[in-house]
């Protein structure tokens, strides 16, 4: 395995394509574990998401100015398709979280396309774990306070109208779906698509600049790298919304699931 | 000189290789710290000073489409209950109308009836009476006529009779004195 400090000593030995090492930025105060990019980008995701909300709710306004349908109609969004059409009547105990969880993804998905921000800071696996770690402590509190513990677990490892010899292989297959494989697939499906998505933003714009330095031929195929970024940075965004999206719905739907009165 | 400075360099970052794992799936716990920190504030923020205001504008908002609807709806009640109550009130009043002719007519009808009666029964008291009376003065007249025809019968003939009639001037004469004579009694 290569190492980022090691790129940037043989820049010129050859292409390096990008890596995991690519992620793993220095803190740029020596030894502070905190001073990093992306720890700076999370607390200026609230910064902006704070302001721009608190400004844009401010008035509450039956008629509302522009800033303010803006930001209604992102919280209406939350609000009505992953609040109150997934989780029903109750659904305006959850709309806090649920309206923190996907601003909070979105904008740090977004800064991976920021110029000069340029880094999304959902690619840092600790980030997505705290996310699904929270989650799955809101859901199965959510599901022990409906239910009381103890029908809550029967409720999870024995199916109704299945038949008894079957329980042997659903109740394992159902734990591990409730304990590990949820938080599990919450939190690597949005930390895999963001790595994935900057290392292939990466490989097309590092590609580009290196061809750029290459023999004339190579420098004529170089703009059609540059070309590639751009089309995959618009595609970027796409997903990056749409793993915003999935994270706070699939939240939505295990709040709904744990306040079923049958799983 | 410098490419044993990068040799060096490059020998350095990979003994920091060995030690710092480079593995993505690990997590870093200032990064797990802070993620948990940052989305805590960001919730309270968001919970504390924009879902309220957020929802206070939409519930004000149904609030005015929502009251203005039902106060156009009960406008409309209203107006169809007074449409009613007219039209009611109007095939009230046609039918009193009606009825109040039938009556005018039928009355005006016995009125005039009874007018008819009366002036035939004046016409005829009225016819009446003239004739009585007519008859009366009649009698009256024949009466005094029969009693006064005597006496001055009598009288002519006792004047004519007391003159001496010679001629033709003096009777004529005496008889223009006796009419005159008459004249004055009347």
């Amino acid at each position: 395995m290569r190492v980022y400090a090691a790129t940037e000593g043989v820049k010129d030995e050859g292409f390096n394509p990008p890596d995991a090492g690519d992620f793993n930025l220095p803190p740029f105060i020596d030894g502070n574990s905190f001073a990093t990019k992306p720890i700076l980008l999370a607390f200026l995701s609230v910064l902006i998401i704070s302001v721009f909300f608190i400004l844009a709710a401010r008035k509450s306004a039956v008629v509302p100015s522009k800033l303010q349908f803006a930001g209604e109609s992102i919280y209406g969004f939350v609000r009505n398709d992953l609040g109150r059409d997934v989780i029903g009547h109750e659904f305006m105990r959850f709309v806090p979280y649920l309206f923190t969880l996907f601003t909070f993804i979105l904008v740090n998905n977004v800064f991976g396309i920021v110029p000069l921000i340029q880094f999304p800071t959902m690619s840092r696996v600790s980030f997505p774990y705290v996310l699904a770690a929270i989650t799955f402590f809101v859901f199965h509190y959510i599901g022990v306070r409906r239910h009381g513990l103890i029908s809550y677990l029967k409720g999870i490892m024995f199916i109704p109208g299945v038949p008894k010899p079957a329980y042997i292989l659903i109740t394992p297959l159902e734990l591990a779906t409730y304990f590990i494989v949820r938080p599990m697939t919450l939190s690597l499906r949005l930390f895999a698509n963001m790595f994935a998505g900057h290392l292939l933003l990466l490989v097309f714009i590092l590609g580009g600049e290196h061809l750029l330095q290459g023999v004339i031929g190579l420098k004529l195929v170089s703009p059609f790298s540059f070309v590639v970024a751009i089309a995959l940075t618009f595609f970027e965004f796409m997903v990056q919304c749409l793993q915003a999206y999935i994270f706070t719905l699939l939240t939505a739907l295990y709040i709904t699931g744990a306040l079923a009165d049958e799983h | 000189m410098r490419t044993i400075q990068l040799a060096a360099d490059q020998l350095a970052a990979l003994e920091l290789a060995a030690g710092e794992e480079l593995n993505p799936l690990i997590p870093h716990t200032s990064e797990i710290i802070v993620g948990f920190v940052a989305f805590s504030l960001l919730y309270m923020v968001l919970r504390r000073a924009v879902v309220p205001k957020f929802e206070k504008a939409f519930a004000d908002r149904t609030d005015a489409i929502q009251g203005g609807m039902e106060r156009a709806e009960k406008a409309q009640r209203e107006a169809e209950a007074a449409l009613t109550q007219y039209k009611s009130q109007l095939s009230d009043a046609r039918g009193e109308a009606q009825q109040i002719r039938e009556e005018a007519r039928v009355q005006g009808a016995a009125i005039i009836e009874e007018m008819r009666a009366k002036a035939q029964e004046e016409a005829a008291r009225i016819t009446s009476s003239a004739q009585a009376a007519i008859e009366a003065e009649r009698q009256q007249a024949i009466n005094s006529l029969r009693s006064e025809v005597g006496t001055l019968a009598t009288e002519l003939a006792s004047k004519i009779v007391g003159e001496a009639l010679d001629d033709q001037v003096r009777q004529s004469r005496i008889v223009d004195r006796f009419l005159a004579d008459l004249e004055k009694q009347k």
